[in-house]
């Protein structure tokens, strides 16, 4: 879980692959230590990598992620795409955890109950985003003003972008690209969907829900 | 009229080592005939009972669009593949892939590079258009050239899937995997 290779060709202004705070086996057998490996290490990084690169030297150089969300329709897709799969992925390594979900609490439990009635009605709603977002993409739980809602984007669009149609924090996303599941589950998304919930870390969706 | 997975013309093993026959099964076995189910449960009581893929590509929209196109995408791609291929263009092809692109070898560069930046989910053809000229383009997730007037001679599928299993992320070696299948004997025929 060494960034090395990262550290050594980037600026102090640049973004930085931050550590995953478990193993790669941690999350076994919902998410295999092959696709934790593969993702974190080669399609995390290469999207850190390639986000460096895209702002260097331009005026994004030295700007927090999110001021770059905000701003990617002024720049070449390469910033879009880039800073998307850093800050996505960022957020979908810290929305899980290894032994077992646990449980949404206090005022985000009051809110997923107002917004959807329940925690499985939510866990519905967001699986089949997840499910029918066509091609590569995320599904998100969003934090819009008060509200709560479930919405999908395509590649690595996310709802802090400004050419998203989308809008609002982002405080629970699943990657649906196939690299997310192909080794382990392979056509079967749904799947993947379901062993997903047997991961989250809800502490991590309050403290997003909260700030 | 339901639509039907067309038969493959070789068997699942035939393209190993470059696409190897666990790829094979699930992509066209599971994606492949996934979409044809998909499409097939769509149909009914829409516009298109009657339309053939070519229609469906031309007309529709989300789901029947998406399945359709996939359907006709996947059956045009396996079967410009080939365990033992012509390994160049001869004749009209060559002259025309020659005068539009300067040769074979940077044809197969552009194209190559089309294939590997296509952010994403999608597909990289070549295309003979109108004036028949012949162009590289890119369309994301199930997108078809029938649908901009254009005729695809040939398309490589960089949807994760088609590559992930072999390759994982290295999707530059699945295209280079790719050229040394693709049968040009079955491109010089579409052209
Ligand atoms: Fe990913
Ligand atoms: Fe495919």
């Amino acid at each position: 879980m060494k960034n090395i290779e990262l550290q050594k060709t980037i600026s102090d202004m640049s973004f930085i692959q931050p550590e995953l705070k478990y193993d790669y086996t941690a999350l076994e057998p919902y998410i295999d230590a092959r696709t934790m490996e593969i993702h974190y290490t080669k399609h995390h990084a290469g999207y850190t990598n390639n986000l460096n690169k895209a702002i260097e030297g331009t005026e994004l150089d030295g700007k927090t992620i999110e001021e770059v969300l905000s701003v990617v329709s002024k720049f070449p897709a390469a910033v879009r795409n880039n800073a998307g799969g850093f800050y996505n992925h960022n957020l979908y390594w810290e929305v899980m955890q290894p032994g077992g979900s646990s449980e949404p609490k206090g005022e985000l439990a009051d809110a997923i109950n107002s917004a959807f009635g329940s925690l499985d009605a939510f866990k519905d709603v967001f699986s089949k985003a997840a499910a029918t977002r066509f091609g590569s993409g995320w599904a998100w739980l969003i934090k819009d003003g008060n509200e709560l809602k479930v919405e999908s984007t395509p590649n690595q669009d996310n709802p802090l972008m400004d050419v998203s149609d989308v809008k609002g924090t982002p405080i629970l996303g699943i990657d649906v690209w196939e690299h997310a599941y192909y080794l382990n589950y392979q056509n079967r998304r749904p799947e993947y969907i379901e062993a997903f919930w047997k991961v989250i870390n809800w502490d991590e969706v309050d403290r997003r829900f909260k700030g | 009229m339901a639509f039907e997975l067309p038969k493959l013309p070789y068997a699942l093993d035939a393209l190993e080592p470059h696409i190897s026959k666990k790829t094979l099964e699930f992509h066209y076995g599971k994606h492949h005939q996934g979409y044809v189910t998909k499409l097939n449960g769509l149909i009914p009581g829409s516009p298109f009972e009657n339309a053939d893929l070519e229609e469906i590509i031309k007309k529709s929209e989300g789901g029947i669009f998406n399945n359709g196109a996939q359907v006709w995408n996947h059956t045009f791609y396996f079967f410009q593949l080939s365990g033992s291929p012509k390994t160049a263009p001869e004749g009209a092809l060559k002259s025309a892939i020659e005068r539009d692109f300067g040769s074979l070898e940077s044809f197969k560069e552009k194209f190559s590079n089309a294939a590997a930046t296509l952010f994403g989910s999608g597909w990289a053809w070549l295309v003979k258009n109108a004036d028949g000229k012949l162009e590289i383009i890119q369309t994301a997730n199930a997108g078809n050239p029938l649908r901009e007037g254009k005729t695809p001679l040939l398309t490589c599928d960089v949807w994760e899937h088609a590559y992930y299993l072999d390759k994982q992320n290295l999707r530059p070696t699945y295209i280079e995997e790719f050229w040394r299948v693709l049968d040009w004997g079955v491109v010089e025929s579409r052209f």
